[in-house]
């Protein structure tokens, strides 16, 4: 088995926008084990007085970047970490690093496809990484991704996405705005539903690789949407983040 | 890196994202790099497996004199008990005083007869969910069997219509949807635990990850 995963400095070297409350960070590492597309990184902070707090944050970039890696973070309502990272954190600053952490929810090139990732909101961090990396691999597996967001405004990674999806590669991206839509809008306008997955999935069949990340009820709908659909379970991993609801 | 890195500007609020404490009870009841919360958050590795509980069985086997299985009338009527404990999340999240109902652990062995070679237990889950623990760390009411939480069955999101609750160890040992134990002579990684996470897990020692 592996040694420890030690914990290591990092350096800030870029802070850059992605929506009004998400930012994402590009990290310079002394050291990084080639990590995972999926992958998470726990981040401790530490106050002069020894008082310290740890969180975990889904790696946003591909592998081959090497020993830089980018967490994109959604600004929490009162949230000590998050706050933290939007409020004080600018390129220059260090803060200890661990990782790369997780060895279910990752999704390599050679793994295959079709390829089915459901996000929402800030849920597709870790998908980003699958995509990019497929896109620095050279993959070409049919992948189709359904992303969740309340806004236009709250699309993140709206125009890489765009990129991604027109470079011939046979990736689509599909997007829902469960709150408000910008005239003209052709995309969903609803919450994730059975026959919106059913759309999303139906052209990759029902042997795709599926991974869905976002808030629990979104990842509960459709996980179970999924698998109604005839998606075997085995083939449905899933990673979870916020409240219950209720 | 032995000695922590102080974070440039980083004070803190001592009380967690949720603020859901702050004295200095809840502080010494926080496990190193854990934060309080209110919320019980879900985490899954896959699909909520839903079996229907007429179908539903609760199994012990192996090292032992002959296995046993609950259906599930049989399982609700065994001698059950209230618990209030406080449960660790490797991903970070620490909820106090949570209330559950169920039968030990050591109520469910005093049905077999185990033999003394049994070391380890295996639980394992609808879904094909598995974690380890040495027998030792399920005795003495140290782990029980939940299919209530705050006085309402336990829904399928949480681990329902049962799951192993092993409060001293990160929450992924308590395995949801929980449909055996087996008894073992040899340890044998689980799930997570086949995937970096500690064999062992216990949140007083921060063994989070394989290594720690």
């Amino acid at each position: 088995m592996a040694g420890t995963i030690a914990w290591q400095l990092a350096t800030v070297k870029a802070v850059r926008d992605e929506t009004p409350a998400v930012r994402s960070f590009t990290l310079a590492l002394p050291e990084w084990p080639r990590h995972r597309p999926g992958q998470h990184v726990d981040v401790r902070l530490t106050a002069e007085d020894g008082y310290s707090v740890e969180r975990s944050y889904s790696i946003a970039s591909e592998p081959e970047r090497g020993a830089e890696l980018d967490l994109t973070v959604e600004r929490i309502v009162d949230g000590e970490v998050s706050g933290f990272l939007h409020e004080v954190v600018v390129a220059g600053d260090r803060f200890e690093v661990r990782g790369p952490i997780g060895g279910y929810f990752v999704w390599e090139a050679p793994h295959g496809g079709p390829l089915l990732l459901v996000a929402g909101g800030s849920g597709v961090v870790p998908l980003m990484a699958m995509l990019r990396h497929r896109a620095r691999a050279g993959s070409s597996v049919p992948t189709r991704l359904l992303y969740s967001s309340r806004g236009a405004d709250e699309i993140i990674y709206r125009t890489e996405l765009e990129n991604l999806a027109s470079d011939g590669s046979g990736l689509e991206v599909l997007h829902t705005l469960t709150r408000s839509q910008p005239p003209g809008w052709t995309g969903y306008a609803r919450r994730i539903d059975e026959r919106m997955l059913a759309e999303a999935a139906e052209p990759l069949g029902i042997g795709s690789r599926v991974f869905i990340c976002g808030p629990t009820a979104l990842v509960e709908n459709a996980a179970n949407g999924l698998v109604r659909l005839g998606l075997p379970a085995g083939h449905i991993r899933t990673e979870r983040f916020g409240p219950t609801g209720t | 890196m032995s000695e922590r890195f102080v974070t440039r500007g980083f004070v803190g609020r001592r009380g967690g994202a949720d603020d859901a404490g702050t004295g200095d009870d809840f502080h010494a009841r926080t496990p190193p790099g854990q934060y309080l919360t209110n919320d019980f958050p879900v985490l899954s590795a896959g699909p909520t497996p839903r079996t229907p509980l007429d179908r539903w069985s609760l199994r012990i086997e192996g090292l032992l004199g002959s296995p046993i299985e609950w259906t599930w009338n049989e399982f609700l009527a065994l001698p059950a008990r209230d618990w209030v404990v406080d449960i660790s999340c490797v991903t970070k999240w620490t909820k106090l005083d949570m209330r559950w109902r169920g039968p030990s652990v050591d109520t469910l062995l005093e049905a077999v007869d185990i033999d003394p070679k049994a070391a380890f237990v295996v639980a394992w889950s609808d879904g094909g969910y598995t974690t380890n623990l040495p027998l030792a760390d399920v005795l003495n009411d140290q782990a029980f069997v939940a299919y209530e939480d705050d006085g309402k069955p336990l829904t399928p999101e949480h681990g329902g219509p049962a799951r192993l609750v092993v409060p001293g160890r990160y929450f992924w040992k308590s395995a949801k949807w929980v449909r055996g134990l087996r008894l073992q002579t040899k340890d044998e990684p689980g799930f997570w635990e086949s995937l970096g996470y500690n064999n062992r897990g216990d949140q007083w020692r921060e063994e989070r990850y394989t290594g720690d």
